[in-house]
């Protein structure tokens, strides 16, 4: 199901690890998506002079983040925020279609890392993301957010791979898990089912 | 590389006598059990053997048993034959929040045609309680569909109590027995149920032969239109090689379900035991008391199953997370969510499941190599970094 280079990553990952000086920290994903991760990086003279990563999830999430540190190291900060999900995803020969939505949130992590820097050298207080947020929303709402499988049309609000029932968040029109407390995408507060 | 397969819930082996009793049938014994002349009646013996094999492996009669292509089919025909049979006395049916997801799915096709549905929680140990199940129940209800045992968690159901309380009303009473049929006793009467799903594949029989056990008299709706097979009940050409395998097969687990026992449980015991002895934060997950002989299951803290099955294969140790299904859709389970785990403990769901061929040399190799592999994941993983901080250490 993976191709070799996602197991050369997720067996002998690269840049494992935790960057106690860090200049930067970016985290994507939670535990209900099934995956999570979080970058270190070190900047010197505008490159990625280190990055190191931690990964809670499947095979495909180790091989991603471990292939993003390894893209990304030496690279200027706008080379690497130039690297994207998807030439990442190429890179490793490909993913499962149903791992490209979950777990190929490597690039996104990496980028939250290098704000991060950049709103600590601006002086900014760096930009608070709310608890859960996974990823943008695309295109239309018509598949689950958790694992790509496509809703059926009538009746969008379950996905019949991983039993989710869904709702639409008020506040970004996202389709996100019913009796949550918050949406997924924006952190919007969810009315509670009764 | 040592291979050491613990997935038994996925698939079991083929036993050697069971592939010879099929042998002729994919073989010169070819005829179609429906055909009047020698080689039909010889194909159509064969059947109504089998049949009686099945029968006798759950109590019931052979004429109330219904060979289909696998335990989803079973499940499908049981679900949607008896609630569009009886909806004229209602629409409602009651299920548990861990039925395998032919159920599920099935009950959810019935609801977009107009039935309703009642979903019964369950506790901590993965157990329906029937008085919960008779709280649910109502005037409408016409079906109540309670798995016998869960293949996530191994908690059997107590099957006999939640018909007992659903049989006074006149309410018909499924269970889908795929995973404990063959592993456990079962008897129709004892249970008092009106239909029962069955998989030869988890019992040492071939993939394609199943049966759904129909009470006699109990009106059920094809699910597949056809001809006269199987009393009319579900069309199609005998597929005669699995349904002989699966009669040997039953015919097998009849004979020798007590010693398979009685080998396997102290296996099971070790392991449930003693990895949460040898890893820390490793969580038993299900029943410890009712519990399938053969089915060991676990929560490992801070680390996804995902990545502890390859793991584990690259190490040529086989085990599954959860239902094949589940793994694939890599979410946490709704069996595990309904038990009140949260997400992040249901995505370290695992499960080894265990063959009468285990030995205790299989287990040592696991635990073994098992530990090694928690502690890679865990050092990789941003949750154990943090845990490690709250803990101070």
């Amino acid at each position: 199901m993976y191709s070799d280079k996602v197991m050369d990553h997720f067996a002998n990952p690269r840049n494992v690890g935790v960057l106690a000086d860090a200049d930067g920290v970016g985290q994507v994903g939670n535990p209900v998506c099934g995956d999570m991760m979080t970058f270190y990086i070190k900047v010197e003279n505008d490159r990625l002079a280190d990055v190191k990563f931690q990964t809670f999830g499947c095979g495909a999430a180790i091989a991603v983040s471990s292939m993003v540190s390894e893209m990304a190291k030496g690279k200027t900060l706008a080379e690497a925020m130039a690297i994207t999900n998807d030439l990442v995803a190429e890179e490793l020969g490909g993913l499962p279609k149903n791992k490209m939505h979950c777990s190929n949130l490597g690039a996104d992590a990496l980028h939250e890392a290098i704000k991060n820097y950049e709103d600590k050298r601006a002086g900014r207080a760096p930009a608070e993301k709310p608890a859960g947020d996974l990823h943008e929303h695309e295109g239309e709402a018509c598949e689950c957010p958790y694992c790509e499988t496509a809703l059926e049309e009538e009746n969008k609000a379950f996905c019949r791979a991983c039993h989710v029932e869904f709702e639409e968040c008020p506040g970004c029109g996202g389709i996100t898990k019913k009796g949550d407390a918050a949406c997924i995408h924006c952190g919007a507060p969810l009315k509670k089912a009764s | 590389m040592t291979s050491v397969y613990l997935d038994r819930i996925a698939a079991t082996p083929l036993l050697p006598e069971v592939r010879e009793a099929m042998a002729p049938y994919l073989g010169e014994a070819f005829g179609n059990p429906q055909s009047l002349h020698a080689a039909g009646r010889r194909a159509q013996e064969a059947v109504e053997e089998a049949r009686e094999d099945v029968a006798a492996l759950v109590g019931a009669r052979a004429a109330e048993i219904y060979f289909t292509a696998s335990g989803t089919e079973a499940n499908n025909f049981a679900v949607k034959g008896l609630a569009l049979g009886h909806q004229a006395k209602g629409r409602h049916i009651v299920i548990s929040a861990i039925e395998h997801s032919s159920v599920l799915n099935s009950v959810k096709a019935l609801e977009r045609q107009g039935f309703t549905a009642t979903l019964v929680p369950v506790d901590g140990s993965g157990r329906v309680d029937p008085a919960g199940v008779e709280q649910a129940l109502t005037k409408e209800t016409i079906l109540v569909s309670v798995m016998t045992a869960n293949s996530e968690v191994g908690t059997i159901e107590p099957i006999a109590a939640i018909a007992a309380a659903a049989k006074p009303r006149g309410i018909l009473v499924h269970t889908d027995a795929v995973a404990a049929a063959g592993s456990v006793p079962l008897d129709v009467q004892a249970l008092g149920v009106d239909a029962l799903s069955l998989a030869g594949d988890q019992f040492y029989g071939p993939k394609g032969g199943a049966a759904l056990f129909v009470r006699k008299g109990v009106r059920i709706l094809p699910l597949l239109d056809g001809g006269i097979q199987e009393g009319g009940r579900r069309g199609g050409t005998e597929n005669v090689p699995a349904v002989v395998g699966l009669g040997r097969a039953a015919r097998l687990a009849t004979r020798d379900m007590a010693a398979r026992r009685a080998a396997v449980v102290p296996l099971r015991d070790r392991l449930l035991d003693e990895l949460p002895r040898r890893i820390e934060h490793v969580l038993v997950t299900g029943s410890r008391t009712d519990r399938l002989p053969h089915h060991a299951s676990f929560c490992v803290e801070f680390v996804e199953g995902e990545a502890m099955l390859l793991s584990l294969d690259m190490r040529g140790v086989a085990a599954s997370s959860g239902s094949a299904c589940t793994s694939k859709a890599l979410k946490a389970s709704h069996v595990l969510l309904a038990m009140g785990l949260d997400h992040a403990t249901a995505q370290g769901s695992l499960v080894f499941s265990l063959l009468d061929a285990t030995t205790p040399a299989d287990l040592d190799r696991l635990l073994e190599v098992f530990p090694p592999i928690v502690d890679r994941l865990r050092r990789m993983s941003p949750l154990w970094t943090e845990h490690l901080k709250k803990r101070g250490s």
